[in-house]
């Protein structure tokens, strides 16, 4: 019954699509401990409804900011997330302040570009899990803390 | 009568099937283990009794991600979500972080005292499918062991009385 659940989830073809905008960078410091920290707000539209099927129980969405250091080749740091319960739910537009802090392994975000990455992770019912994300570049943070 | 045998068919036929899908897995190399979802943290995903499949690999751990982690000094394995990844230029050493969905704050205080992040190495694997409620029977087995011992042996008492 389970791959059975799972073949049909197969079949479908799901076509997400979002934006990310940051309406505004709130605070941007170095903290005592000698990382950088950077507090922001954004506009995050989604429409994650093709995602759902009869055997998806919930969906569980994120935002992360990706981007790359001279000591690390990835920096992945999740800055919000959500469940998203049903397909009614599933085409939203939310306004807010990074859920989880956004520190860096050091002190490099000044100027930084990056990436912010929306991702789903689809929980069935029963059965298998699928997961995807989609890529918007072109973020950069400030030259100087404020 | 006839009641009490149906329920014994269906206790072998459970019984066996369980002992056969355990012993699949060992004979396929144990890839893809079994875990239990014990606690809540995880909510409204998997709840406790959920049972999750795992697979372990070589791909790089990546945020979003569901990992199963033991953590020194607790014998239980834990099952949640990596939030952070840093992975180091040369080296391939990637420091991770992993929080419970339903839970607050990350998992720093469970990690070992001094202990900021987790390795790949501390990770047992990914969960990629689960099925629920059907752990529960484990979970029962393990801490009323009495509940164990009375049902396998009504198991044995109506095998051996059964006029088949």
């Amino acid at each position: 019954m389970c791959a059975m659940a799972s073949l049909s989830d197969n079949l479908n073809s799901p076509s997400p699509t979002s934006q990310i905008q940051i309406l505004n960078i709130n605070w941007f410091q170095k903290q005592p401990h000698g990382n950088d920290e950077v507090s922001l707000t954004m506009n995050i539209t989604a429409d994650l409804q093709s995602l759902f099927t009869w055997n998806t129980k919930q969906v569980f969405v994120f935002v992360a900011a990706e981007y790359e250091t001279p000591k690390n080749s990835l920096n992945q740091v999740s800055l919000w997330d959500a469940i998203i319960p049903t397909k009614e739910h599933a085409n939203f537009w939310i306004q807010t302040a990074n859920k989880y802090r956004f520190v860096d392994q050091g002190s490099n975000l000044r100027g930084k570009e990056f990436n912010l990455t929306l991702h789903w992770h689809v929980m069935p019912k029963t059965g298998k899990m699928f997961a995807d994300k989609i890529v918007m570049s072109g973020y950069r943070l400030p030259e100087e803390y404020r | 009568m006839a009641l009490t045998r149906q329920a014994l068919s269906l206790g072998m036929i459970v019984t066996s099937a369980l002992m056969i899908w355990k012993a699949l897995m060992c004979i396929t190399g144990c890839e893809s283990p079994v875990v239990v979802v014990l606690t809540g943290s995880m909510e409204p995903g998997f709840k406790r009794g959920d049972i999750l499949f795992l697979h372990t690999s070589k791909d790089p751990i990546r945020t979003g991600e569901i990992v199963v982690f033991n953590v020194e000094g607790r014998d239980i394995p834990i099952v949640h979500r990596v939030i952070e990844v840093h992975e180091r230029q040369d080296t391939r050493d990637v420091d991770i972080l992993t929080k419970g969905d339903s839970n607050d704050q990350d998992d720093r205080f469970l990690y070992t005292y001094g202990q900021h992040w987790l390795s790949p190495q501390h990770i047992m694997g990914r969960a990629i499918g689960f099925l629920p409620y059907v752990g529960w029977v484990t979970i029962i087995m393990t801490e009323k062991p009495l509940i164990k011992y009375i049902l396998l042996s009504a198991l044995g008492l109506l095998v051996i009385t059964s006029k088949d």
